[in-house]
């Protein structure tokens, strides 16, 4: 007869897990420039329908991130700001959070389309593809290039709010997706150069680890010169007023300056409080909410 | 201060009812979204 003790039967995951694999936090300002991208289009917007839009925006990013989480269990597992998310936590099972991932992002796709027609939903699914997909399986581990290309991801939104509010691509949508997909790369480096120790513990080729914190901090200034101009864009091309024209002038001066602190700081490797890249990386979090609610505010301002 | 552990039982009920909780919720909340989606289409 077995004398082995008997097996504790696991816990069912809580619904709060359930919430945090969606990443809530970056759907913060997923959805912040999906509405200043609805919000920004040059026509009037069903309040329920527009509400819709950016739902399920929230949704397919929310769907997105469950996926991500689902196909890096395992290096989640290996890095300690990632180590207590259910499935490397053992809270969940890795299927659920993949039914979770897939349900969530065919829901967005579907209501969206209904709601505000199948080209936005088109690219809706497109933005799911290219995050859980061509970022998380294809590039992320094999390139350092990863968060270059990967950017795109998340500069879909406000593109996808402009075209669920208006039904069409034009210039201006693909501008405010140019500014994300510039702004990305700074903004995640510098996160990268502070946390270095993680990504390298779970082999995930992030710039730094690859190419060395000289070569990432020169490339952080040379995406934030290019991305002055393309942010002044809209202004210097008459889609945007005074207002916007400014506050991009004045955002991404400071911009620039971070950037450079960053760049020129010599002595960064024994710097163990990173403060440069630190304040880079609040100041980018602060750049995008500012610069799209900028935006918004010219368009009212405009009438 | 009480040290003593959550009964596992009792933990499985809440973990469970919460999840209904939300599931039902969600559920309510689409039935909804759905009406109103329709009232904006005919509308518009």
């Amino acid at each position: 007869m077995s004398t082995a003790p008997a097996q504790p039967i696991p816990l069912p995951t809580d619904w709060r897990d359930f919430l945090s694999l969606t990443k809530p936090r970056v759907m913060s300002l997923v959805i912040f420039t999906g509405l200043c991208g609805l919000l920004a289009a040059p026509v009037p917007v069903d309040p329920i329908l527009g509400f819709t839009a950016i739902l399920c925006i929230a949704l397919g990013a929310g769907g997105s991130a469950a996926l991500n989480q689902w196909w890096e269990a395992d290096l989640d597992a290996k890095m300690k700001r990632t180590a207590s998310r259910p499935l490397p936590a053992g809270r969940m099972e890795r299927s659920s959070a993949r039914d979770f991932g897939v349900v969530l992002s065919v829901l967005s796709v579907l209501i969206m389309g209904l709601a505000s027609g199948w080209l936005a939903a088109a690219l809706l699914a497109f933005s799911i593809f290219y995050y859980a997909v061509i970022y998380t399986v294809w590039l992320k581990p094999r390139t350092p290039q990863n968060i270059v290309i990967g950017g795109g991801a998340g500069a879909f939104p406000p593109m996808i709010g402009w075209i669920a509010a208006t039904g069409e691509i034009t210039l201006m949508p693909v501008l405010l997706f140019a500014i994300i997909f510039f702004w990305t790369p700074p903004h995640f480096w510098a996160l990268a150069l502070f946390v270095e120790t993680d990504y390298a513990a779970a082999g995930i080729p992030m710039m730094p680890v690859v190419a060395g914190h000289k070569s990432t901090r020169r490339q952080i200034l040379v995406y934030a010169v290019l991305l002055l101009p393309i942010a002044l864009a809209p202004f210097l091309l008459g889609l945007a007023g005074w207002f916007y024209g400014g506050s991009a002038l004045l955002l991404g001066a400071m911009f620039l300056l971070l950037s450079l602190k960053v760049a020129t700081f010599r002595n960064a490797q024994n710097d163990a409080d990173m403060r440069a890249e630190r304040r880079l990386f609040a100041f980018s979090v602060l750049y995008l909410f500012a610069l799209f609610a900028a935006l918004v505010a010219d368009r009212f301002i405009a009438g | 201060m009480d040290q003593t552990p959550p009964d596992p039982q009792a933990e499985r009920k809440r973990i469970i009812k919460g999840r209904n909780i939300a599931l039902a919720s969600l559920l309510f909340a689409l039935v909804v979204l759905f009406f109103f989606i329709t009232i904006a289409k005919r509308m518009g």
